[in-house]
Order: structure tokens, then C-alpha cells, then sequence
């Protein structure tokens, strides 16, 4: 077995929600190996969109600790945690949160203004990033002209642009048809054999979980039944 | 009509709710009339004070086409066929009620700091008859000036304004002093900004010699003036213009009050499209708020006017509401406030800022035409807007 | 700097409201560069005028002429390079609407003391060798479109001739212009014969008005105006000596607290504006709170997204008040122009200084709610749209 690249050691998280409190998620165990795709299942309120917000950075645990890549960042302030989800993590989401301003190729160039990369150089990678997910002849064309498929490969263009470690979906598929889910799926798929990239998915679609190398079904803010290939 | 006030009502109820914005409109409003008043109130009161000086039914002679008292000038041989002329009042001693005064530019001091200035002032040299033909000039504190002496009896609007002319005090012109012996008022009239002196301390100290700047006679009556005016242009050694007292200070204060119009014609429109601005932005983003009720309601079957009589009349009382306040700012703020400024006699006139009830409705019906052109185009898009896709939107 | 693409697409994601935002800023700012350019007016910043320069008047009034025999006298002080003489002749062109000021002046002295205008030397000769001759700036002579040769009648409010009537006929001479650009403030003025004038004059003959002083040294202003005044006091003819910028600043206060009038009307306007474009500022960030999140998720550091918040609120300020005061220049020049009795007015440097103050101003207080809130937003709540 590969070395993990994600442990998640104990973790638990609370959250007030008025005056109650609501724990989503009880003393966790979860392990990550570098190059797995990861389909995180269960049943809405399970915990697994916390997990994975937990796992890229957006939260942080009430207890316990998160490990990527060797580095704890469980224990880090708001603005080093931002500088190390530029580096470490792209994002997918279901509804692709594009900016309607920017131009596809605009919005994949975004995570690049973080970087001291020169205005060509950021050009030339989203470039390349459109031209990975299919999208090269899309480039100059605003959100609202693309159809969601197309969306959201932009927005898979946009995560894998600054080649992070770890690629993170929430439900990237909830809001696409059967055919255009397939074709999103399919190309996370080759973007985890061919270009090695790890990728963590939260879903509750069966289908859709069948892409991945491995599935993690939550219950109850614990892992009900794990790695099941 | 009862779905119009229905709707109407419903949305007013929900103003409060979009509170920010709300007040957006208000505020606007309510800078512009408070602007608005504020300046018109100004031209208003110098206007007032200028028309309340002089009656109909005394004349004034000023040399032929000169427009201000101060470059009129009255050559010694005429001013006795002046007084003479059919139609003026004679005393109890046969004498004619006239008064051929001499004013004189003096310069006083005026405000503190940047706003400081020597400033110019009248120095009106009057004759006895000049006293007694103003019933309106009332002493109110020390005494009138001696003849051949060098004292001086000033307006209340002067010795409030300028510095130095206070009762007992002591002023330098032309090398020499001249001592402050009363205060005197004339109804709030332009007089008030003067200093008064006897005209023939005035004449000799200015020396003057024995021409007069002008002369004011007590008529029989108002219709006097047609015969004075004939009797004038009859003879031509009188190079004089002759017309009611009252006709005079009126049209002295014609220049300022259409600088004054100009000035806030263009500052006050300015401002109002600045504030229509705001309020379409508000009203644009309250009907969008407002979107999915709007489109519910025509769902179940409300026509369009009520929904577009619905959003005018929010942005109609909104601007009300600032239009209220920007007259209230400018009332409370300058209703009353005493200034003084250049007239057209190059003298200072001191005046009051007047706040009326009838400046009070103009600054009303700019709100309200700033509401209504606000509040229509808005109201016009949420009125056509098609019902499924707005209902559609979250 | 390469945010700005990202500002400027932001800026425009509802171009409705940033257009009229973007206007009513305009018309603030608008406002903000006529007013504080008639504002300078009185503070004396607009005044080009030589140091050089004093006005001798009469004490008790600058309407009250100087004998000439004072001329001599001051004449005699050390540190004077020249003098001349000056009376206000208060024509009228046609009509009362049409006010421009007209002097009568020695030619030679004139030309000798105003050495910031100059004339070709074919129309000063032309101006000295005929009595009713007049010369006139450039900037009043393309006002009433008149070309050297043509006459000017006026009548004087204050001068009637001999025989009482007040219609004086001149023709033009000559036309004078700046030396170098805006080096001559007089632009506007007209200049006729002195000795023409007091012959023909009714009443007045010899007597000059006011004194035009050239002194060698500005810094000797205070001391020299001292020197002269002091040669008079106590006479019926004593004298008020002050540098020429000191009489004409005093001149334009004469019509009273207008600045202070004015500072409250601008003071209404910015607090209007400054309402209007904050609502309409945190408007726009409300609406934005999920993209805002997501910008966060892609690593955005919570201050990087206050500074993009607050220079997306400066860039809109800048642009409104670059556009108003832009428009207020145009405005200006038009008014250089128009047919007014309003003097000449333009932004000096001190009213742009007022301008940017205000648009950065304005930016940054209009900014600074929404871009702290943007700073606090919490990314779970923010994607969620809670």
C-alpha cells in the first residue's frame, strides 16, 4: 500500500446552530492513499460534506487532527491555511461557482494570480488546463454561455490549474444529466490514471461512485463501511 | 381600485424591511431641497429687504441713466429746481419735504479669518427733511447726529455686521474721526446696512462741494409721479431721471436675485440628477427584491397597474419624506440667518435668509418630481416582467 | 496590478446599478470641481497675479479717486521700478449683460508697469498716437469677436462727458496677450487713453483713481506699501497700499460668506453621495457572498479580500470623480466663454488635490463595511449562501 496522503486522526466536529449543539461528526479515523479516488457515500447529514470540507481546508475540527501530505493543518490560521489551499487543493463544487464576469479562461487563470507566475506564463497553463478537460475552444465564452457540463469542466480546469495535491469534489455531478455526469466522471477518471492526481468525492450518487478506486460510506459522522473497492 | 390599495398598502408595509436603501432616497432628497431652499431662501430675503425700502409715493432723482445711486450725481444749479417741482409735499413751514443726499463709499471691516474683509459701506448724507419724510426711521439707542458736527447714527443691520460701529465708538476717514451717537431702524430695510450723517458734514468733509448723489421727495400721492415726469422732460436743463422710490431699491435687488436663480438653477439641478440616480438604483433593487411577490401576484391574477401604482407610491412618499426633511433642515439651519453682501449700488446690503411657505412648496414639488421620475422606470420593469421567469428565480 | 481584470469584470456584473452609481458620483464630483474652483475664487488660489504689483487707494474707499499729486510722491520711494495710475470707467457695452471692466490708463506707464502682457509694437504705437484709441486682451476681444480697427462705443455709468451725455466712442488699437501661457491676468479687461479721458470728462479732472505700484523685490511688499502709506496719514488723502492679490481677494469677499455657503452645499452633496454609493456598495457584496466564498476556497486570504473589496469601491470612485471633474473643466472652459458676469473660474491644483482626497476618500469609507464584512465571511456559511 502507497503512503497516505490524507490521515485524519480523531477528529470530531461540533457545530451551534442557534442554542443547539449538533456534533457532525465523532472521533473520525480516515486514511487517504496518494494516488486514490475516493468516493465518500451516505445519507444527507451523514458528515461527509463537513469531511471533506475539513480535508481541504475551507474548516476546522473540533477535536483531532488532519494530516495532508505529512503537514498538519488542523493547527493553522486563517491566512496560512488560505496560502496552502492555493497550493495544496483544487475544488470542484456542484453548482461550479464560476465567476458569471470572467471568461473561462479567466476564471481557470484565477488560483494563478496567487502565484508570481508572469501574465503569459498564467495564460499558457489555463491554457493547457481547458486543453486537459476539453474545453481549449471555450475559453474566451462567459458561465452563462456554457451548458453545466461544460461548466464544470471549467471549473475542474480551474481546480487542476496550479497542480495541487490533492483534487476535492463536492457532488460534482448532482446537477448534470446521466450522459454529462458520465462524461465529468470519465474525466476525473483519466485525470486519476493518467495524471495520477488524488482526488476525494463526495457523492450520493452509486453510479457515480463506481468511478472511484475506493468508497467510504459515512453514517452518523462515522465511517459505516470503508474501503470497499 | 380595492387591489390597487391592497398591493399599494402591502408594499409600503414592507418598506421598513429595505430600510438601507429606503433611506438612500430620503437622504438624497432631502440634500437637494435643503440646498434648494437654503439658496432661494437667500435670494428671497435679499429681494425682501431691497423691496421693502422706499414707498410708492416718494420720488427719487438720480442723474440721467445711471442705474445706482453711487455714480449719480445731481449738479448744484438743479438741485433747487428739483425741489421745487409740482407734486411735492411741502412742511407746516412751506418748505418742500425733500432731501438731496450725498452717499459716500466708506470702507468697514467684516467677519474673521479667511472670511475677513474690508468691505464697502454706505455713508448716506441726509437733510433734516430726509429724516422726516421716513416715518420708518426709528431711533432705537443713543440720538441722531448733530449738523456740523462729524457724527454718525447707523443702522442696526450695520452695527451687527461690521466691526467698530458700535454706539460711542470712533471711525477715521479721510483723516479724521467721526464719532458713533445712535442706532437707528428702518423696518429691516436696506437703510439699516448704512451710516447716516448730516449731508452737509458729509458734503464738505468729502469734499463734495454742493452736488447731491440724489434726492428723495414726499409726493401728494403715488399718482404725483406722471406729473413730476412731465414737468422733468420739459425742462431741459434736468438731466435727471425721476421714478418712485420704491420702483429704485426694487430693481437693485433684480441682478443678485437672477445671479442667485442662476447659481442655484445649476447647483440644485445638478444635485437632483445625482439624487434620481440614487433613487432609481433603489427602487431598481427594491422591485428586484421584490420580484417573486410581484410575479406571484400577477400569477393569481393582479393587472399591472397596481403594480406599477404599487412602486410609485413608495418612491413618491420615500421622496416626500426627504423633501419634508430638506425643508426642515433649511428652515431650522438658515431661516432667519442675517448676511450681508455686494448690492448693486457696490454697497453692502445686509439681509435675512426667508424660509416661506411658498419656497417650502417648491422644494416639495422637486422631491416629488424626483420621486415620481425615479419611481417610474422601475416600476415599468416590475410591471413587465415576465411572470414565469421571475417566478423561476429563487 | 494583475487584479485588475478581475476588478474591472466585477465592477461590471450589473452594469445598471455601476452606471448609476458611476452618474451620480459624476455629479458630485461635478459639483465638487465647479464649486471649489469658485471657492478659490475667495481663498485668492486661482489668481495668477504678480507679486510685483501694488494698489495704492484711497483710504476710505477704493471708489474715491487719489489726487494726482500723490504721484510724485510715491514715485520718490526707494525699491519702486514704476507706477501708474488707474480710474474705473464703468461702461456699458450694448447691454448690462455684457459687463467687462475698462480703465483709464497712461499708455506708456501702462505699458511699462503690466510687463506680464505684451502687444505687437505697431499697436502700441497705433494705441499711443489716437486719443480715442483703446486696446483690449485676447480673451475680451474673442468674447465679442472684435477685430483691431473696429469701433467700441460704451456708456459710462459714472463718466458723463462735457456736454452730460454718458456715449463714448473708442476704437480698438490693439489687442494684448499672455508673454508666456497665463502669464497675464487681464485678459479680460479694456484699457483707454487717461488724458482722453479727463479732458472729456464732466467732472473729476485730475484726479487718478487708483495707483498701479511695480516694485523691484516682492519681499519689500510689506515694507514699501508701509512707506507710502505712511507719506499720507492724517490727510483728507491717506491711502490703503496692499499687493494686488490682497485687493482683489479682498474685492471677490466683499460678496460675503459665499465659501462658507458653498462648503455646506458641498458638504450636503458628499454625504449624499457618500450614502448612496455605500448602499449601493454593500448591495453588491451581499449579492457576491458565494463568489466571494469561493474566491476563499482557492486560497484568497481573508485581507487580500478586504483590499479587493475596497479597491473595487476606490476604482469606481476614482473613475466617477475623473469623469465629473473632467466634465466640470469642460463646463468651466464653456463658461470662459459664455456671455456671464461671472468671473472666469478654473480648478487649480489645490482643487484637484480636494478632488482626489475626496474620490480616495469616498472609496475607501464606502468600501470599508463591505470589505470588512467579506473579510469576516466564513467560507462553509458563505458557499451554503447563509
Amino acid at each position: 500500500m502507497s503512503k497516505a496522503i490524507v490521515e485524519i486522526k480523531q477528529v470530531s466536529k461540533t457545530y451551534t446552530r442557534g442554542k443547539q449543539k449538533v456534533e457532525v461528526l465523532t472521533a473520525l479515523d480516515l486514511e487517504v492513499a496518494k494516488g486514490d479516488f475516493l468516493a465518500l457515500m451516505g445519507p444527507s447529514g451523514s458528515g461527509k460534506t463537513t469531511l471533506l470540507n475539513l480535508i481541504g481546508g475551507l474548516d476546522q475540527p473540533t477535536a483531532g487532527q488532519v494530516l495532508v501530505d505529512g503537514q498538519r493543518i488542523d493547527n493553522l490560521g486563517s491566512s496560512a491555511l488560505a496560502a496552502w489551499r492555493a497550493r495544496h487543493v483544487g475544488f470542484v463544487f456542484q453548482f461550479y461557482n464560476l465567476m458569471p464576469m470572467l471568461t473561462a479562461q479567466k476564471n481557470v487563470e484565477l488560483p494563478l494570480l496567487l502565484t508570481n507566475l508572469s501574465g503569459a506564463e498564467r495564460a499558457q497553463r489555463a491554457r493547457i488546463a481547458l486543453t486537459v478537460v476539453g474545453l481549449a475552444d471555450r475559453a474566451s465564452h462567459k458561465p452563462n454561455e456554457l451548458s453545466g457540463g461544460q461548466a464544470q469542466r471549467v471549473a475542474i480546469a480551474r481546480a487542476l490549474v496550479a497542480d495541487p495535491t490533492l483534487l476535492v469534489c463536492d457532488e460534482p455531478t448532482g446537477d448534470l444529466d446521466r450522459r454529462t455526469a458520465d462524461e465529468i466522471l470519465g474525466l476525473l477518471q483519466t485525470l486519476n490514471r493518467e495524471h495520477g492526481k488524488t482526488i476525494i468525492m463526495v457523492t450520493h450518487d452509486p453510479k457515480a461512485a463506481e468511478y472511484a478506486t475506493h468508497q467510504v460510506h459515512m453514517d452518523k459522522g462515522a465511517v459505516a463501511i470503508g474501503e470497499v473497492p | 381600485m380595492k387591489q390597487i390599495f391592497a398591493i399599494i398598502w402591502m408594499n409600503l408595509r414592507a418598506v421598513p424591511q429595505r430600510a438601507g436603501s429606503s433611506l438612500v432616497i430620503v437622504i438624497g432628497i432631502a440634500g437637494v431641497v435643503a440646498v434648494l431652499v437654503a439658496l432661494l431662501a437667500m435670494a428671497q430675503g435679499f429681494g425682501a429687504t431691497l423691496k421693502a425700502t422706499g414707498k410708492a409715493d416718494r420720488v427719487m432723482f438720480l442723474s440721467a441713466g445711471v442705474t445706482a445711486e453711487l455714480s449719480s450725481v445731481l449738479v448744484p444749479d438743479i438741485v433747487p429746481v428739483l425741489r421745487e417741482l409740482p407734486g411735492i409735499v411741502r412742511d407746516a413751514d412751506g418748505r418742500p419735504l425733500a432731501s438731496a443726499e450725498v452717499v459716500v463709499i466708506t470702507e468697514l471691516r467684516r467677519g474673521n479669518g479667511a472670511q475677513r474683509a474690508d468691505v464697502n459701506v454706505s455713508l448716506r448724507g441726509v437733510e433734516p427733511a430726509g429724516l422726516k419724510l421716513r416715518p420708518e426711521v426709528r431711533l432705537v439707542e443713543g440720538r441722531w447726529f448733530t449738523p456740523g458736527l462729524r457724527e454718525i447714527t447707523v443702522g442696526q443691520s450695520a452695527a451687527r455686521q461690521f466691526e467698530g460701529v458700535k454706539l460711542g465708538a470712533t471711525l477715521k476717514f479721510r483723516g479724521s474721526e467721526w464719532t458713533v451717537v445712535g442706532t437707528f431702524v428702518s423696518d429691516g430695510d436696506a437703510h439699516e446696512s448704512e451710516l447716516w450723517t448730516d449731508a452737509d458734514t458729509a458734503r464738505s468733509a468729502f469734499g463734495r462741494g454742493s452736488s447731491a448723489s440724489s434726492l428723495v421727495a414726499q409726493m401728494a400721492s403715488a399718482t404725483a409721479i406722471d406729473t413730476i415726469k412731465a414737468a422733468v422732460k420739459a425742462d431741459p436743463r434736468l438731466q435727471v431721471d425721476a421714478m418712485p422710490e420704491l420702483e429704485y431699491f426694487a430693481s437693485q435687488s433684480k441682478q443678485f436675485t437672477e445671479q442667485i436663480g442662476l447659481l442655484t438653477g445649476v447647483v440644485a439641478a445638478i444635485m437632483a440628477i445625482g439624487a434620481l440616480f440614487g433613487a432609481l438604483n433603489s427602487m431598481y433593487s427594491a422591485v428586484s427584491t421584490r420580484q417573486v411577490e410581484i410575479a406571484t401576484l400577477r400569477a393569481i391574477g393582479f393587472g399591472g397597474l397596481p403594480v406599477v401604482l404599487s412602486v410609485l407610491a413608495e418612491a413618491m412618499l420615500l421622496a416626500l419624506a426627504g423633501g419634508v426633511l430638506g425643508g426642515l433642515i433649511a428652515y431650522v439651519l438658515f431661516n432667519n440667518m442675517s448676511v450681508s453682501t455686494l448690492g448693486s449700488n457696490f454697497t453692502q446690503v445686509a439681509f435675512n435668509f426667508a424660509v416661506t411657505p411658498a419656497l417650502m412648496e417648491k422644494g416639495l414639488s422637486w422631491a416629488l418630481a424626483i420621486g415620481l421620475l425615479g419611481g417610474l422606470p422601475p416600476a415599468l420593469k416590475a410591471a413587465r416582467q415576465p411572470v414565469v421567469e421571475a417566478l423561476r428565480a429563487k | 496590478m494583475k487584479y485588475f481584470p478581475l476588478l474591472w469584470a466585477t465592477l461590471w456584473r450589473k452594469k445598471a446599478r455601476t452606471i448609476l452609481t458611476l452618474l451620480s458620483l459624476v455629479t458630485a464630483f461635478l459639483l465638487l470641481g465647479l464649486l471649489q474652483a469658485a471657492n478659490s475664487l475667495f481663498s485668492g488660489d486661482s489668481q495668477r497675479l504678480s507679486a510685483n504689483l501694488l494698489i495704492t487707494q484711497a483710504r476710505v474707499s477704493f471708489t474715491s479717486p487719489l489726487p494726482m499729486r500723490h504721484l510724485s510722491q510715491i514715485e520718490a520711494i526707494p525699491g519702486i521700478e514704476q507706477i501708474s495710475w488707474s480710474q474705473f470707467f464703468g461702461g456699458i457695452y450694448k447691454d448690462e449683460k455684457n459687463f467687462f471692466p475698462q480703465f483709464a490708463v497712461d499708455p506708456d506707464r501702462w505699458l511699462k508697469t503690466f510687463t506680464e502682457c505684451r502687444m505687437p509694437a505697431g499697436q502700441a504705437t497705433a494705441w499711443k498716437s489716437s486719443r480715442t484709441a483703446v486696446i483690449a486682451g485676447r480673451g475680451l476681444a474673442d468674447r465679442f469677436g472684435w477685430k483691431v480697427g473696429d469701433p467700441i462705443p460704451l456708456k459710462s455709468q459714472i463718466w458723463p462727458l462735457k456736454d452730460g451725455t454718458r456715449a463714448w466712442n473708442f476704437e480698438l488699437a490693439g489687442i494684448f496677450e499672455d508673454v508666456t501661457e497665463g502669464s497675464c491676468p487681464r485678459m479680460g479687461n479694456m484699457y483707454l487713453r487717461y488724458d482722453y479721458f479727463d479732458e472729456a470728462r464732466q467732472y473729476g479732472q485730475g484726479t487718478a483713481g487708483i495707483f498701479v505700484v511695480r516694485i523691484k523685490d516682492p519681499n519689500q511688499s510689506e515694507a514699501i506699501s508701509r512707506s507710502i502709506d505712511v507719506l499720507f496719514e492724517n490727510s483728507p488723502d491717506e491711502t490703503k497700499t496692499q499687493t494686488e492679490k490682497e485687493f482683489q481677494l479682498n474685492f471677490v469677499r466683499q460678496i460675503g460668506n459665499l465659501s462658507l455657503i458653498l462648503n455646506a452645499i458641498l458638504g450636503a452633496v458628499f454625504f449624499t453621495i457618500l450614502m448612496l454609493t455605500g448602499n449601493t456598495m454593500s448591495q453588491a457584496v451581499r449579492e457576491r457572498i458565494p463568489e466571494l466564498a469561493v474566491l476563499k476556497t482557492l486560497g484568497f486570504s481573508n485581507h487580500m479580500l478586504l483590499l479587493l473589496v475596497i479597491a473595487e469601491s476606490m476604482l469606481i470612485s476614482v473613475l466617477g470623480g475623473l469623469l465629473g471633474m473632467g466634465l466640470a473643466a469642460l463646463v468651466m472652459e464653456g463658461l470662459a466663454h459664455a456671455p456671464t458676469q461671472f468671473p472666469p473660474i478654473t480648478a487649480s491644483v489645490q482643487v484637484w488635490q480636494i478632488a482626489f482626497a475626496s474620490m480616495f476618500g469616498v472609496g475607501f469609507l464606502v468600501g470599508l463595511p463591505p470589505a470588512l464584512r467579506a473579510m469576516r465571511l466564513s467560507i462553509v456559511d458563505g458557499l451554503s449562501g447563509r
